[in-house]
């Protein structure tokens, strides 16, 4: 018998009488959420700001520091940022080592904790884009801030197959006597824009 | 009339009789006919604790006998009760007699506040007093809000010595264990004492001149501590608080 | 005294260390209590989770089927291991196939209680943990002293001093941000070296047949995306329902953890990348046994956030390494005692406060698991004989009533007259630190007997 067939006889056996799954409890909400967002964000080490249209969100990513000093840039949002270096002739994901900025849409964003959801469809062809930058610069729909976790499970797209992440502000660790640095394997700093 | 059945932990019994003396005398003044059951001796807590549940079952059948027939049953430890309501069950089984007993054994404080409705307490403490609540008062009785729970706070030892003259109620900054916890006091005796001196420099640094709780046990184990380093520091129990007090 | 006793003993006698790390990690419950009661929800939240997983367990066999129709259809390669060396077999299996001699791997209490580094080292695989705590302890061939943070047990200098030596920083220097940003240039170039990333993992959702990987610091994404082979371990009772569960569990676990409204990273794997190819490892090696007892198999729940050992008031006067596990604290207590001997005594190594299960996420009833436990191991002949002897003499005085009375006044008497004779004996490690109870003439009864 296959380890897998033992192991699943044996819970088969071994299973407690049914539970039923719970009812969600209502949930924190705001009555801005947007507004909560921003704040939450900044709170946790990732300088949010609602921008009204692209124009504003192209000035504000030119603007950052970050942006200014950087040799390599991708932005895959069109209109705002520039690309210096097109993510798609990059044949292995090791090319792209070296970006120090790099914008990428996200889907939603939820105000309980300042978290944005990129599902894999808007990372273009590497997932790395995320997490190798120097730098990261997010950009979320006001209209696609939800007020929490639960509210985002429920109109999220997990692809099937496919690939999705939260990044909930810039890289971080407090391993070292709890001391909190910024900027550990991923992102030093994440700047979070909110269009519309 | 209802008659209430006294139970005095082992170690109260014979180490610290003036907070059983104390308890009657609040019970009785309150006018209720309280017996204390000769027989009895201990909860079976120090067996049970150490898993030794063929050895706690017998003691834990006794106490039924021995208090089966009473109205209520008050005892001034937290620890002791939370024996009989929550743990009873781990050596006996669910079982009528059992319920009926565990339903009908209160701790002091809980007695006073839930089932007698005690309202006011008129007394005098003119001290800056720390309460120290034990951790079965805590989290086995619920008679305060611990502070992981994100709950309305509430403090049914605050409640009634709160309300004696002169009193200040001095606050420390964590509901710690005490460190005493029956043979753990003994077995890990470095890491309890540690836990103690923590608990009297938090009252120390809050102000306390008394320490006081609703168990003894943490009580002799922190006043242990006290004498041997001679800090400036009584504990008492809060039957010793409230026994001079008019209660209504 | 136990092992533990004894460990914790020498622990908590370096007094300011010890009060430094009673510090360090109480402010991580005090984190956990502000992030906790920012949710007003929280407590309703907890009891979701714990119906959540208990839900789960009792239909944990048609979950881990259903999840594994559905990776397959994602693309990812299931496997299912017995046991630990089943498990680094395979491990190795996979990796061997595809030639990777240079391995990053995320923080994975699963892959340590497999003891998969050295197994793969052994073969002539490089395992680099990614986690700066980790990677530090990695460096330091110490293993882990929490399951959060690894290191908290190692000052700032010290980390210096090891960084200096392996990864040539400057001799003396022990700030935190130039220490791990010298970690961030030594590790990014291993992951961009690395050939293979292993993670564990956090949730596997049945529903939609992926798998879910928390970290703050982006480790396991820079691991799984730039090479192209992933292999994600799973202990068995990692799974949960449907997608919209992770709606919960992500809003108690970082909070409970560090404080955090949510990790940094919660990276939702439903395939390999491009060209790539990702397995996932399930892994019983004793979970399923725990499931058949009524009473332990509530602790299959624990999604590892470590509140329980940060409110340990036990944990944080002894130091990770005083309990000899894997996982140590109230958790590790639980599970230990189940899975090897050597855990016997780590049921004791508590005072029953109660703590963690008032701070456990999914309200898991940790301290009357150690109670519970405690009862096993009588049963199991696995505490200490004397004990046993001394506690069944002490039931039988207390059975009746003349001789409880007879050695209660023995007692007072030894007290009152001849207290230096107490401090020998069972009761005797007592008076070390402290006096002893002054015993009054009369006990209580005699009281009551004079009255009448």
């Amino acid at each position: 018998m296959s380890s897998r067939d033992a192991i699943l006889r044996v819970l088969r056996r071994a299973a407690p009488p049914p539970r039923p799954l719970p009812e969600e409890p209502a949930a924190i909400t705001w009555p801005d959420p947007v507004a909560q967002f921003v704040e939450t964000a900044n709170g946790i080490g990732a300088p949010a700001a609602r921008v009204p249209d692209l124009a504003a969100l192209d000035g504000a990513i030119q603007g950052l520091e970050a942006w200014r000093k950087a040799r390599k840039t991708v932005s895959l949002v069109q209109g705002a940022g520039r690309s210096s270096f097109d993510v798609a002739t990059a044949k292995d994901p090791h090319e792209l080592e070296g970006i120090d900025v790099a914008v990428v849409p996200g889907e939603l964003g939820v105000a309980e904790n300042g978290a944005v959801w990129i599902p894999g469809k808007l990372l273009g062809p590497h997932r790395a884009i995320f997490v190798i930058p120097q730098h990261l610069v997010l950009v979320v729909p006001a209209g696609a801030i939800v007020n929490n976790m639960q509210e985002a499970y429920a109109r999220m797209t997990i692809e099937r197959p496919g690939f999705g992440a939260w990044v909930a502000g810039p890289s971080k660790t407090a391993d070292i006597e709890q001391a909190l640095v910024v900027g550990a394997h991923g992102p030093m700093t994440c700047t979070v824009f909110v269009l519309g | 009339m209802s008659k209430v059945g006294l139970f005095i932990p082992c170690y109260v019994d014979q180490f610290h009789p003036r907070v059983a003396v104390a308890t009657l005398g609040i019970l009785r003044r309150l006018g209720l006919d309280v017996e204390y059951p000769e027989e009895q001796t201990c909860c079976g807590q120090p067996m049970a604790n150490a898993g030794c549940t063929a050895e706690a079952a017998p003691l834990a059948e006794r106490f039924l006998r021995i208090f089966g027939d009473y109205d209520q049953v008050v005892a001034p430890s937290a620890s002791c009760v939370s024996m009989v309501r929550n743990h009873y069950r781990d050596l006996l089984g669910e079982r009528e007699d059992l319920r009926k007993v565990a339903s009908r054994t209160f701790e002091l404080c809980e007695f006073l506040v839930d089932v007698l409705r005690v309202k006011r307490v008129e007394g005098e403490f003119p001290h800056k007093v720390g309460i120290h609540q034990s951790c079965h008062g805590l989290r086995e009785l619920r008679l305060a809000r611990s502070s992981e729970l994100v709950a309305p706070a509430f403090d049914k030892v605050r409640t009634l010595v709160g309300q004696l003259q002169g009193i200040s109620l001095v606050e420390v900054q964590r509901d710690e264990c005490c460190g005493f916890g029956g043979g753990f006091s003994v077995d890990q005796a470095a890491v309890s004492c540690s836990m103690g001196r923590d608990r009297l420099a938090d009252h120390e640094r809050a102000g306390a001149e008394v320490v006081t709780g609703t168990d003894m046990s943490c009580l002799m184990h922190l006043d242990g501590l006290i004498r041997r380093e001679k800090r400036a520091l009584r504990v008492m129990h809060v039957a010793e608080l409230l026994s001079e007090a008019r209660l209504s | 005294m136990s092992a533990h006793a004894e460990r914790a003993a020498r622990f908590v006698a370096d007094a300011p260390r010890a009060r430094w790390y009673d510090q360090a990690v109480w402010l991580m419950r005090q984190k956990r209590d502000k992030g906790a009661s920012s949710v007003p929800e929280w407590e309703a939240l907890r009891e979701t989770a714990a119906a959540i997983k208990a839900h789960t367990l009792s239909r944990l066999a048609d979950y881990l089927e259903e999840f594994e129709r559905n990776a397959t259809r994602n693309g990812i390669q299931v496997h299912w291991a017995g046991d630990g060396a089943e498990h680094n077999a395979i491990v190795h299996g996979i990796l061997q196939g595809h030639g990777v001699t240079r391995v990053v791997k995320s923080k994975s209490m699963l892959t340590e209680e497999c003891h998969l580094n050295p197994y793969l080292g052994a073969r002539g695989i490089e395992v680099v943990d990614t986690d700066l705590g980790e990677r530090i302890v990695q460096l330091a061939n110490e293993p882990p002293s929490h399951i959060i943070m690894p290191a908290i047990h190692k000052k700032r200098e010290e980390i210096g001093e090891l960084f200096h030596e392996k990864l040539g920083t400057e001799k003396g220097a022990s700030d935190p941000t130039y220490l791990t940003h010298a970690a961030r240039a030594h590790l990014r170039q291993k992951f961009l070296a690395a050939q293979a990333g292993i993670t564990g993992v956090n949730f596997a959702i049945a529903e939609t047949g992926g798998v879910v990987v928390v970290t703050n610091e982006g480790n396991a994404d820079m691991g799984t995306s730039l090479p192209p082979l992933h292999i994600a371990c799973m202990g068995l009772e990692k799974i949960v329902p449907r997608a919209r569960d992770l709606g919960i569990f992500l809003r108690v676990l970082a909070r409970s953890a560090t404080g955090q409204p949510a990790s940094v990273y919660a990276t939702h794997f439903h395939g390999p990348v491009r060209g790539g190819e990702m397995h996932v490892v399930i892994v019983d090696n004793g979970r399923s046994a725990q499931l058949g007892s009524e009473v332990f198999r509530r602790s299959l729940s624990c999604i590892r956030c470590g509140a329980c050992l940060n409110t340990c008031p036990v944990y944080r006067r002894s130091g990770g390494y005083a309990y000899g596990y894997l996982i140590p604290g109230p958790i590790g207590s639980v599970l230990g005692p189940q899975r090897t001997a050597e855990a016997s005594d780590l049921p004791f190594a508590s005072s029953l406060c109660g703590s963690c299960t008032d701070v456990c996420p999914v309200k898991i009833d940790v301290h009357h698991e150690l109670l519970a436990l405690r009862r096993v191991m009588v049963v199991q002949g696995r505490t200490p004989p004397g004990k046993r002897t001394l506690l069944r003499l002490l039931a039988w005085v207390l059975r009746h009533r003349a001789a409880y009375e007879a050695v209660g006044r023995l007692a007072r008497f030894f007290l009152r007259r001849m207290p230096g004779a107490l401090r020998f004996g069972p009761v005797g490690a007592w008076a070390r630190g402290r006096e002893l109870p002054a015993a009054p003439a009369e006990s209580f009864r005699d009281m009551m007997r004079r009255e009448r």
